[in-house]
């Protein structure tokens, strides 16, 4: 159980929570959420946003019946967490690019702080639905942010060449990127999302088919390679 | 005096809890978080002869007291499993079951006489499978294929046979008594009740497959309803599954005729709700002053 410092909207049904956890962590992982017992079945996987010492956060959408129940979540409550789970990203490139849309931008702040700390140089491509946020957040670690607001945040991908490129959101959303990036990005990786019941590799109900052939989101991702998972 | 031990088909069980198959993977995830020995035996995930690449499309499907799954019995297969098994068995002490499916009698029975290789502890006959021959029917529906799957493995295992039963029928009592009848030493039930989940935005079927199985609380009742009716129809040992949350549940498995039970959904509340469920059992045992084997099959 981890005690909640902090739980308040940052943008229309989406949230920032701030809890008091100190485990070491990578960009990329995800913890599972739970604040009940029974009911929901599942726990949620939500990615870490951010960690400093001995306290992380979380930024999550209000989607179903568990999110709705951690947005009524106040300071002083407590939740259960289990993790972190998954492989997390491999930090690589001097010169990165970072492309998220709707709260698929939130695993990407944690990793934008981690690159900046090997002294890469970072450019942010952030797609928001219907406003903006955690954008003064990136401010802090990249050299360079063009945002979307209501639009398709890979229509205005300018070609480029990096060493390394970052995608997650939606589906389709990470197909359009991969589409623009995959000739100027020496490596381009995706962290994909999935339904998730056990959280550890037990179940096969995270399911992705990959080039490699079957693979769990919740313990062999949920980063990728772009291109094991666009295949086709 | 152990409260908890429990007999069945030949072993004592430390206590009466097992991991369901197919929610426990092989043991090895669960054994980063706790001492997967202290459960009284565990079910590994299903087996086919051949590797099984599972469903596409959603797997996995939340609803109000449970979840649906179609996975597929995605699967290594048997000869990639025997591979392993110097691995698996080294991490698993306790009653290690071995859970077997087919589309074809003749793949049952292959995987069984493969399985005869390595030492396991009981065989479970997952007979909720399509019967590719007889137009994808499921074995476990009709008196006759649960008869026949039962008494072909049977004949070729070495190893004490458990039939696994699907709810998916019209009646369980003549099911069970088919299975006894071919030579069955245990049965466990029930296995997922066919369900189905509606996406109302895209206006379809979640499930690429349509229907899928239902378990966790909801088919709890269901479950308990059908233990009791095949523990009044036959005199071979059951073990009870279905929806079990907590140690009052398992005592009414018991009574209603189980030996001993599987438990799948609830682990996925968290790592370790095996773990609490088996302590809810033993500290109910101490302050009622009992002893597991005087409640079995009392009602
Ligand atoms: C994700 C999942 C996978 C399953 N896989 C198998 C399997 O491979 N073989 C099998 O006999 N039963 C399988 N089952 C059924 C369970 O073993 C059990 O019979 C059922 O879930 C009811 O128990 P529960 O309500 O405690 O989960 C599976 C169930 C789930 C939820
Ligand atoms: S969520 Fe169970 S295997 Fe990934």
């Amino acid at each position: 159980m981890a005690l909640i410092l902090e739980n308040k909207p940052i943008a229309s049904n989406v949230f920032q929570m701030r809890v008091a956890a100190n485990q070491q962590v990578k960009a990329g992982q995800f913890y599972m959420l739970r604040a009940w017992e029974n009911i929901p079945t599942f726990s949620r996987p939500i990615s870490i946003c951010d960690q400093n010492g001995e306290e992380m956060t979380f930024v999550y959408e209000v989607k179903g019946k568990g999110t709705e129940i951690f947005s009524t979540l106040q300071a002083g409550d407590e939740i259960e967490l289990m993790g972190p789970r998954g492989n997390g990203f491999v930090l690589k490139g001097q010169k990165c690019v970072l492309v998220g849309g709707g709260v698929g931008i939130a695993p990407l702040l944690l990793l934008a702080k981690r690159l900046r700390e090997q002294g890469a140089q970072i450019t942010a491509y952030l797609g928001f639905r219907s406003e903006e946020y955690l954008k003064e957040d990136f401010a802090r670690y990249c050299h360079r942010i063009i945002t979307d607001v209501g639009g398709k945040i890979t229509d205005v991908i300018e070609t480029e060449s990096f060493d390394c490129a970052y995608i997650c959101g939606p589906e389709v959303m990470m197909q359009a990127a991969w589409d623009k990036l995959k000739h100027s990005a020496e490596q381009v990786v995706v962290s994909v999302e999935r339904r998730m019941a056990c959280g550890v590799g037990v179940c096969l109900g995270c399911n992705i088919k990959t080039r490699q052939g079957n693979k769990k989101v919740c313990s062999d991702g949920p980063i990728f390679a772009a291109e094991d998972v666009f295949y086709e | 005096m152990n409260r908890l031990g429990v007999d069945f088909l030949g072993f004592s069980l430390k206590n009466p809890i097992a991991a369901a198959s197919g929610t426990f993977g092989f043991g090895k995830e669960y054994a980063e978080f706790y001492d997967i020995n202290q459960l009284g035996a565990v079910c590994l995930k299903g087996l086919t002869l051949h590797k099984k690449a599972g469903n596409d499309g959603v797997r996995i499907w939340e609803c109000t007291g449970g979840m649906l799954n179609s996975i597929g019995l995605e699967n290594p297969g048997v000869k990639a499993f025997i591979e392993e098994y110097e691995e698996t068995q080294a991490r698993i002490q306790t009653v290690k079951i071995v859970n077997l499916g087919g589309d074809s009698l003749e793949e049952y029975v292959e995987g069984a006489r493969l399985l005869n290789q390595i030492d396991i502890d009981i065989l479970e006959l997952n007979i909720s499978c399509p019967n590719v021959k007889s137009g994808g029917m499921l074995f476990g529906v009709s008196e006759d294929s649960a008869y026949q799957v039962t008494r072909a493995v049977k004949d070729i295992t070495r190893f004490p046979l458990m039939v696994k039963l699907s709810p998916n029928v019209a009646d369980i009592a003549v099911i069970a008594a088919a299975c006894e009848e071919a030579g069955a030493d245990g049965l466990s039930l029930i296995n997922t009740v066919q369900g189905m989940a509606i996406d109302i935005q895209n206006r379809r079927a979640v499930f690429d497959n349509v229907y899928a199985g239902l378990s966790g609380a909801a088919i709890k009742p269901i479950a308990l309803r059908m233990v009791h009716q095949a523990a009044k129809a036959v005199n071979i040992p059951i073990m009870g599954i279905g929806g079990i949350y907590s140690g009052r549940d398992v005592l009414e498995f018991l009574m209603v005729g189980a030996s001993c039970v599987q438990i799948g959904t609830a682990g996925f509340i968290r790592p370790t709700k095996l773990m609490e469920i088996l302590a809810e059992l033993k500290a109910y045992c101490e302050e009622n002053d009992l002893f597991l084997k005087e409640i079995i099959n009392i009602i």
